[in-house]
C-alpha cells in the first residue's frame, strides 16, 4: 500500500527509510530526536526529500522529478497538540477538510464522526474552551471527515496526562475498527502501540527498521 | 463651532487620510507578509527603505517626491505629458505623500502579527487539502486581523498628522492639499489665527485619541473573536 524508499537531510541530521507499509495500524516506535516527526512530515509532504521515492497505491507521490504538494496528497495528519483553527468553531474546524471535497469522496459524515468521538456537544465552541482531550478528539474528527486514503498520528496523546490518555485510546481503538482506516501512528510510548497497532517499526537515529511481530 | 475653512481642511484631512490608508493596504499585506515570512538577501535593504521615512526628516521623502512626480520631474513630466495627470500640488499628491510616511507604521504591526501565527496550523490546513493561496486567505489572514487593524488605524492617524512631506511635494492649498496640520500652520502665522490653529489643535488631540481607542477596541474584540486567550493585564 504505502512503499518508501527514502533519504533527507537536513544539517546533520540523515533520515534513510525503506519499507513496505500495509492496511491496519503500523506504530514508528523511536526516542525523541530519532526522526519519528520527520518522517511523518515527508510522507504528509510537508518536507521534501532529497532522494528516494514514496509510492501510495502504486501512485507515485514523490522521486523521479515528481512531488506532489501536501494538499493533493490526501492523507489525514493529526498533530501532537491538535493544532485547531483558533478562529473557527468547532464545527468549522471539523468540516475545514470534508468541505474541499467533491460529495462522491467522501466517506465520513458529520454526525457519525460526532458520535464516534463523542463531541457533538462541543460544535459551537471555540477551540480555546476546549479540554486537551476534547481538542485532540476534535483533531482526531476533523482529519476523519477528509476522508483520507491515510492517517498520519504524530505522537497524539503527548500532550495529555497519563488519565486523559487512557480516555482517549479507547476512541483511537474504536476509530481503527470502525473505519478500517490504514494508520501511521508515531510516538515514543510502546504501551500506546501494544495497545492500538498491528505491527511495530522502530525508528533509531534517523534509520527506520522492518517491522518485527507485534 | 468652526469656520467653513476650518472644516473644509477637517475633511480634507479626512479623504487624505483614508485614501492613503487605503493605498497602503494591499501592498502593506503583501510586504509584511514577505518581510515575516521569507529570507533573502535583499530582506535588509528592502527593511531599510520601509523603515526610512520614519527617521528622516519628512521634508526630505516630500522633496524626492517633488523630484519624481513634480510637473517638471522624471516621472511626473512624462505623466503630464502623455495622460494629462498632474500629482504635485494636487489632493492626490498629499495623499501619496501620507502614504509614504504612514507606510512603515503600517508594515510594522501586520508584520509581527503574520510572525506570530504558528505555522503549524498552516501546515495543518495543507494537509486537510487547501492549496497555499487558500491557506493564506482562510487562516493566515484572518488570525493576522488583529495586527492588520492596528496597522490600519496606526496609517490613518499618522496620515492625519502628515505635515512636512505633504508641505514639500504639494504645499499649502486651501481646498485642495490644505490639511489640518498646513492649515493650524497657516493659522499660527496669520495676525489673530490663534483662536483658530488653538481649535484645530483641540481637534486634533481629540482625533487621534479617539483613533487610537477605537483601535484598541477593535483589535481587542478581533482578538476575542479569533479567540486568543484574554491577557490579565487589560
Amino acid at each position: 500500500m504505502l512503499s518508501i524508499d527514502l533519504d533527507f537531510r537536513r544539517g546533520a541530521f540523515r533520515l534513510q527509510a525503506q519499507a513496505e507499509i500495509g492496511a491496519g495500524v503500523t506504530g514508528v516506535c523511536g526516542p525523541s530526536g530519532s526522526g519519528k516527526s520527520t518522517l511523518l512530515a515527508l510522507l504528509a509532504g510537508l518536507l521534501k526529500p532529497q532522494s528516494g521515492t514514496i509510492r501510495f497505491d502504486g501512485d507515485l507521490l514523490s522521486g523521479n522529478g515528481r512531488f506532489v504538494p501536501a494538499w493533493e496528497r490526501h492523507f489525514g495528519l493529526v498533530f501532537q497538540e491538535g493544532q485547531l483553527f483558533p478562529h473557527l468553531s468547532v464545527r468549522d474546524n471539523l468540516l475545514y477538510g470534508y468541505k474541499r471535497l467533491e460529495p462522491a469522496q467522501r466517506r465520513f459524515e458529520l454526525q457519525p464522526v460526532l458520535d464516534l468521538l463523542e463531541i457533538g456537544p462541543l460544535v459551537t465552541r471555540r477551540p480555546a474552551q476546549l479540554s486537551g482531550g476534547e481538542r485532540q478528539r476534535v483533531a482526531l474528527g476533523r482529519a476523519l471527515l477528509y476522508s483520507p486514503r491515510l492517517l498520519l498520528l504524530d505522537e497524539p496523546l503527548s500532550s495529555l496526562d497519563e488519565r486523559l490518555k487512557q480516555q482517549i485510546l479507547p476512541f483511537l481503538r474504536r476509530v481503527k475498527e470502525e473505519t478500517r482506516l490504514p494508520m501511521l501512528y508515531v510516538t515514543h510510548a510502546t504501551a500506546e502501540v501494544d495497545y492500538l497497532a498491528d505491527r511495530v517499526m522502530q525508528m533509531e537515529a534517523g534509520r527506520l527498521r522492518e517491522p518485527a511481530v507485534a | 463651532m468652526f469656520s467653513p475653512d476650518e472644516l473644509t481642511a477637517l475633511w480634507l484631512s479626512a479623504k487624505v487620510a483614508f485614501w492613503a490608508t487605503l493605498l497602503c493596504l494591499p501592498p502593506g499585506i503583501a510586504l509584511s507578509w514577505w518581510l515575516a515570512r521569507r529570507d533573502s538577501r535583499g530582506k535588509l535593504a528592502l527593511e531599510v527603505l520601509v523603515q526610512l521615512p520614519m527617521v528622516l526628516p519628512p521634508v526630505v521623502p516630500g522633496y524626492l517626491l517633488l523630484l519624481l512626480l513634480g510637473n517638471q520631474g522624471l516621472i511626473g513630466r512624462w505623466l503630464n505629458e502623455q495622460f494629462g495627470i498632474s500629482i504635485a500640488f494636487t489632493w492626490k499628491g498629499a495623499v501619496l505623500a501620507s502614504a509614504v510616511m504612514a507606510f512603515p507604521l503600517m508594515v510594522q504591526p501586520v508584520r509581527l502579527a503574520f510572525a506570530m501565527i504558528d505555522r503549524r496550523l498552516e501546515q495543518a490546513a495543507t494537509t486537510l487539502g487547501a492549496p497555499p493561496w487558500r491557506v493564506f486567505l482562510s487562516i493566515t489572514l484572518p488570525l493576522a486581523l488583529p495586527g492588520i487593524i492596528a496597522g490600519l488605524v496606526l496609517c490613518f492617524s499618522r496620515s492625519l498628522g502628515e505635515f512636512g512631506a505633504t508641505m514639500a511635494f504639494v504645499g499649502s492649498i486651501p481646498g485642495e492639499t490644505r490639511t489640518i496640520p498646513l492649515a493650524i500652520y497657516g493659522y499660527t502665522h496669520m495676525p489673530g489665527g490663534e483662536v483658530a490653529a488653538q481649535r484645530l489643535t483641540l481637534l486634533s488631540i481629540a482625533l487621534a485619541s479617539i483613533a487610537l481607542a477605537a483601535a484598541h477596541i477593535i483589535s481587542r474584540r478581533a482578538e476575542r473573536l479569533l479567540g486568543y486567550k484574554p491577557h490579565a493585564e487589560h
